[in-house]
């Protein structure tokens, strides 16, 4: 378990960029940084993340930084690798894409390079909207969320993209959240360790989009989990786990009621207003059905 | 140098191998599949110490080679038609960014209706890209042009793409008895890669593609203009430098056929440059000047050598492989703008031909020549005609 003590002091974001406040993608870039010691190469699609660089020539970054098309971040980090292989230059390349360009346009060219077992680390930060062209829904983003294109909350359910990428038989699949740092470092290092692609799917509650306060992101990011909205595993070479927080969460009764996740969001008022009732319901059957599937996961392993 | 009997396909594959390429990335579309193929063959029998990444689509084969091409490698990819316009997003970015990647793009019609066969639209569509564009007329131009293309891209007065346009079938399938250069010889030509002058580095970290203000945008824009306008003296000195190692040179931007004294020239690109020639030959049998003018380069747009060549003509005839809708064609808008702006006048007619790999003759051609030159002599205007063209409404059907 990596202590906060052993984290990397040095910073390889620097302040000064232009995230909103309280913005979980600047949050993960900064631990990601941390937990890779600055030894590493972005590729970024069109996404919060490249609005958050700033305007040239001022950059935030202290490692390379390729910017790319929204589409194009797994077959662009592909191919960046290949050279740098040839080159016998050993650093890892981590495709740093928001859902949107992951879960949606991304989809293919994710599919194609997972299915090639490039040697890459993508990480997807899932803020559940296309929050940089100013909350439109995506693929990602969940049942009964309120976002401009779904003005009456979404009637559909999200893409489970990490299952997607699991599907593809790599050797590395996880969840992580923003709320829960150490565990992603943890997991960013192991993955990084490994050879093949490695895919984090990371959980980044956005005050923006999701309409709360600021200085709330950890908060809601920690109700997430803890009220089973957001599962923290691990898919290592085909071999599920829960990790961290989730681990004690099998158990229904352990976990908090999602009304308490749900109330500190804008975007899920309606859900808690008498004629969001049925919804309600639905999106507590979907979590149950989530975590039974789970069960079955970690029951059936030895 | 050894002579073989190749086809334009397994040329380009030949001089992607000469030109120690690192990185192929690529996606198969008929009539390119063959390049790629091949490709691979040399990949997996070690001939060609490269990477091949068999992406799932060509804006992933783009994407790779941007990424490949940005961590210093000699990347290379092809395509057509569909392909290339699926691809056309990565096109751009490619441009833009200046990374010097080679792509061969066999010419093929754009759907629908569905057509494998030749015509120029597909690449014309990407003329804005920023992608140095060349054309070749057989398949030794072909080997010879992948070999320059490297040459071009990576001079670091240029840093641009450069693509290799190849007609569909009428060279990419044609086998020609052709001069295959050493390996020794090209690498005299064409120095191994360097990183040169930028690639992604760690120890010396920069961002790429980054939000430019309207205050730098421009500034971006206007350095692509410029490269391009430098690209005009290196294509020629390459092309140059190749002829004085191998005594083959393609003229530069432009070849010329017989325009010397000519009063008629029919100005194109691609390989029915050997109808058109043939067609000259014919006319001055009958006592008729007639002339070919070849564009070899489309982008950079060659305007200062085309007026040198055509300013003392009488008649010129600006024959289009390629259609957009609503202008009256697109080479000839290119050709007389050049005119235009330097203050040339000869008569100019356009015509439409070939579109979908309709076949076009040498009489074809002996007919545009006289049609032109009858336009010239009556003072007609030079409306685009469209030569060949069946019934239309009923009589296609
Ligand atoms: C091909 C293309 N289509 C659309 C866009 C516009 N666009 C830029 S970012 C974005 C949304 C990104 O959403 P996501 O990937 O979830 O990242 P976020 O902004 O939420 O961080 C869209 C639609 C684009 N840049 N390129
Ligand atoms: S919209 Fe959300 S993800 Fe995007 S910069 Fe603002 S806080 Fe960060
Ligand atoms: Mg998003």
């Amino acid at each position: 378990m990596v202590t906060v003590k052993e984290l990397d002091r040095k910073e390889h974001w620097l302040p000064g960029h232009s995230a909103c406040s309280g913005c979980p993608a600047s949050l993960g870039l900064r631990m990601l940084g941390k937990a890779l010691r600055g030894n590493f190469i972005l590729v970024v699609p069109a996404c919060c993340t490249t609005v958050i660089q700033g305007i040239y020539p001022c950059t935030p970054s202290q490692v390379p930084l390729l910017n790319i098309a929204f589409a194009a971040t797994a077959a662009t980090a592909s191919g960046l690798k290949a050279a740098l292989e040839l080159r016998g230059v050993n650093v890892p390349v981590v495709a740093w894409a928001g859902d949107g360009g992951t879960v949606d346009i991304g989809l293919q060219s994710l599919s194609g390079a997972a299915e090639r077992n490039e040697d890459i680390l993508y990480i997807c930060y899932d803020n559940e909207a296309y929050q940089n062209t100013g909350i439109q829904r995506s693929g990602a983003t969940p049942y009964g969320a309120w976002t401009t294109t779904t003005p009456l909350g979404k009637r559909e359910r999200r893409k489970d993209a990490p299952w997607i990428v699991a599907a593809h038989k790599v050797p590395y699949v996880a969840t992580a959240s923003v709320a829960y740092p150490l565990d992603f470092v943890e997991k960013v290092q192991k993955a990084a360790a490994k050879k093949g692609f490695k895919y984090i799917h990371l959980h980044a509650p956005c005050p923006t989009g999701w309409r709360f306060p600021p200085s709330k992101t950890i908060e809601v990011g920690r109700l997430a989990v803890e009220t089973g909205m957001w599962i923290l595993y691990e898919i290592e070479d085909g071999v599920f786990k829960l990790t961290g927080r989730s681990k004690a969460l099998l158990d229904p009764s352990k976990r908090k009621p999602v009304e308490e996740y749900l109330k500190l969001q804008g975007r899920f008022s309606h859900l808690l207003r008498p004629e969001g009732r049925e919804a309600l319901e639905s999106l507590k059957l979907q979590i149950e059905e989530s975590w039974s599937e789970v069960g079955k996961l970690v029951r059936g392993q030895p | 140098m050894q002579k073989t009997v190749i086809s334009g396909n397994e040329a380009v594959a030949l001089g992607v191998k000469l030109a120690k390429v690192q990185v192929v990335a690529a996606y198969p579309i008929t009539p390119q599949t063959i390049i790629v193929e091949k490709i691979a063959e040399y990949v997996e029998s070690g001939e060609l110490k490269a990477r091949f990444i068999n992406v799932e689509s060509e804006h992933s084969a783009m994407a790779a080679c941007i990424g490949a091409a940005a961590g210093g490698a000699r990347v290379f990819t092809a395509t057509s038609s569909q392909g290339l316009l699926y691809m056309s997003e990565m096109v751009f970015w490619a441009g833009g960014a200046r990374l010097p990647v080679v792509m061969a793009v066999v010419n093929r019609a754009i759907a629908p209706p569905w057509s494998i066969w030749c015509d120029h639209n597909d690449a014309l569509s990407q003329r804005d890209s920023g992608w140095v564009q060349l054309w070749v007329e057989n398949v030794q131009e072909a080997l010879d042009t992948v070999i320059q293309a490297y040459r071009i891209a990576e001079d670091e007065r240029v840093m641009l793409p450069v693509m290799i346009c190849l007609d569909g079938f009428l060279v990419s399938h044609s086998y020609e008895p052709i001069e295959v250069p050493s390996q020794q010889l090209v690498d005299s030509f064409l120095p191994e890669k360097t990183p040169a002058p930028y690639w992604i580095d760690v120890t010396n970290p920069r961002s790429y593609g980054t939000i430019a203000s309207p205050e730098t945008y421009m500034e971006f824009r206007y350095e692509l203009q410029e490269a391009m306008e430098g690209a005009k003296r290196v294509v020629k000195e390459v092309d140059e430098d190749w002829g004085r190692l191998t005594g083959r040179s393609y003229g530069g931007l432009i070849d010329l056929y017989l325009c010397d004294d000519a009063e008629v020239v029919a100005v194109l690109i691609g390989s029915w440059a050997g109808d058109a020639k043939e067609a000259a030959d014919i006319m001055r049998s009958r006592g008729v000047k007639a002339g070919v003018l070849r564009l070899r380069s489309t982008r950079p747009f060659p305007a200062e050598d085309l007026v040198e060549a055509l300013k003392d003509v009488d008649a010129v005839a600006v024959v289009d492989r390629s259609l957009s809708p609503g202008l009256p064609s697109i080479l000839l808008s290119e050709v007389k703008a050049a005119l235009y702006e330097h203050g040339a006048k000869p008569y100019v007619k356009g015509f439409i031909a070939g579109l979908g790999g309709r076949d076009v003759t040498p009489q074809d051609f002996v007919n545009v020549f006289e049609r032109t030159l009858k336009g010239f002599k009556k003072g007609e205007t030079g409306k685009v005609e469209w030569v060949g063209l069946r019934g239309v409404g009923s009589g296609h059907r």
